[in-house]
């Protein structure tokens, strides 16, 4: 047995249960049914965990919480949520739980969410509550830094990342104001976006109110640093500040707009996105109706084109930023890669994008994909 | 989120099926208080979790959640509850 994708849909949640080839995936589900599910993450500290960021059409939004890898579910008794505003403050609220980080290896039990409007909170009993952080929600810099509506649902606060070698080393993403680094456990925080374009702002090198769709650091060499932004794929290796756009290799019909960016867990070198056509008004579908996967081997140098057994044509779906992920066991053989689209199709390749077969269709848009250890 | 204990004279609720969840599939609760506040807080402890389904952590009813007593829509959670009253719990329409 392999461990499990776990499907967050926009009306329920899914799982994939794969066999050790990861030949033969067996689907479970619906849970919760109807329910929103942006972000559904197994803990990597404790296989037993899993956490779901979760609202309904009507509802507000919460975190649920398993402690059986998703037999049973309990609901967060403190789901994310703003302080209450004082006078003549804006008073926020959390709509939707959008991103979820487990918490550093040396901190069982703590967790981060992001939010929208952005916000960023920090759960240090396993999710059960949750506090604002306030460093970030309340930085004097917040309302300079993160303006305009965001994405359709709002801004977003995603891609949530603790450095491996210090617990109080963190990266965020929001869309839109940027990418931002805080190096005392979210007390202070500053933007990192030199050399990203923001080709929606009339700065031509702006120091924030970038458009990082999702940015993600090395696990084993977490001085590289990599995004997907709206803007074009881009590269940092720390501790430099600007980073490089490495989407300027790929093709030019192609472009280097997307949502999703996966990296290999052991070789800093190798990438994965989705493009989009984010052209003209921005279709947000495969670029051409022609779905692919482009990879890079060698940190955004070069681009391959991975599409085998893709659809050849007439394939308009595209895929969103939580939407596609890696298997992270310690195999000898190829790396496992999966997506789930907006048409509700889950695909796997077994061999690092050489070639891809539909594991799971029919189901609701998919807007995350995760894997989880069997662990 | 809030729990704490509130005195008051018995309101039956009506809970739309979205919320269902919380009230073990039960349409028709009973929640103590005499305004709205004070019949959340009592539903919030007995069932927890319900009540930041509903409303949001600045105190304002969500977006596609309606609340009535009676059929007086409920515009702030001060507002009182005569008794005899009932509470309504309902959830609006939220696309598709």
């Amino acid at each position: 047995m392999t461990g499990t994708l776990w499907i967050g849909t926009r009306k329920g949640l899914f799982a994939l249960r794969g066999d050790a080839q990861r030949r033969q995936w067996k689907l479970v589900g619906p849970q919760f049914l109807g329910h929103v599910f942006h972000h559904v993450v197994q803990d990597p500290r404790e296989p037993k965990v899993v956490l779901a960021a979760v609202k309904t059409g009507h509802l507000g939004p919460t975190v649920f919480r398993s402690t059986d890898r998703g037999r049973s579910w309990k609901e967060a008794s403190a789901p994310p949520a703003f302080r209450k505003a004082q006078d003549g403050e804006a008073a926020r609220a959390v709509d939707a739980v959008f991103w979820l980080t487990a918490g550093h290896a040396s901190e069982r039990g703590t967790w981060y969410a992001g939010a929208s409007p952005a916000g960023l909170f920090r759960s240090e009993d396993g999710g059960d509550t949750w506090q604002p952080v306030a460093g970030f929600n309340d930085h004097p810099m917040y309302a300079t830094w993160i303006q305009g509506p965001g994405s359709p649902i709002g801004q977003l606060t995603h891609s949530i990342r603790v450095d491996p070698r210090d617990a109080r080393h963190l990266y965020l993403g929001v869309s839109s104001g940027g990418v931002f680094e805080s190096t005392d456990a979210g007390g202070d925080w500053r933007p990192l976006n030199a050399g990203c374009a923001a080709e929606f702002l009339p700065d031509s090198d702006p120091q924030y109110g970038h458009d990082p769709h999702c940015f993600d650091m090395h696990p084993r060499f977490p001085d590289r640093l990599y995004q997907q932004n709206h803007c074009g794929i881009y590269r940092l290796d720390r501790p430099d500040e600007r980073w490089t756009r490495i989407g300027s290799s790929m093709p030019r019909r192609v472009g280097d707009i997307g949502f999703p960016l996966v990296l290999h867990p052991a070789d800093p070198n190798k990438a994965w996105v989705f493009p989009m056509d984010g052209t003209s008004v921005w279709p947000r579908t495969s670029v051409d109706g022609k779905p692919a996967v482009y990879g890079t081997n060698n940190g955004g140098r070069t681009w391959r084109r991975l599409d085998g057994g893709l659809p050849r044509k007439q394939g308009w779906f595209t895929v969103l930023r939580q939407a596609m992920c890696a298997d992270d066991d310690d195999r000898t053989d190829k790396l496992g890669l999966y997506f789930g689209t907006s048409a509700g199709e889950v695909w796997a390749s077994r061999n690092e994008g050489a070639s891809w077969t539909r594991i799971a269709q029919h189901l609701p848009q998919v807007f995350s994909v995760t894997y989880g250890p069997a662990g | 989120m809030v729990t704490q204990a509130t005195a008051g004279f018995a309101v039956p609720t009506r809970v739309a099926s979205p919320l269902r969840s919380y009230t073990a599939g039960l349409a028709l609760v009973e929640a103590r208080g005499t305004t709205v506040r004070e019949a959340l807080a009592d539903l919030e402890g007995r069932y927890p979790g319900m009540r930041f389904r509903m409303i949001d952590e600045q105190d304002r009813i969500r977006p596609h959640i309606r609340l009535y007593v009676d059929t007086r829509p409920v515009l702030e959670l001060d507002q009182r509850i005569e008794p005899g009253a009932t509470l309504h719990l309902i959830c609006a329409l939220s696309g598709g």
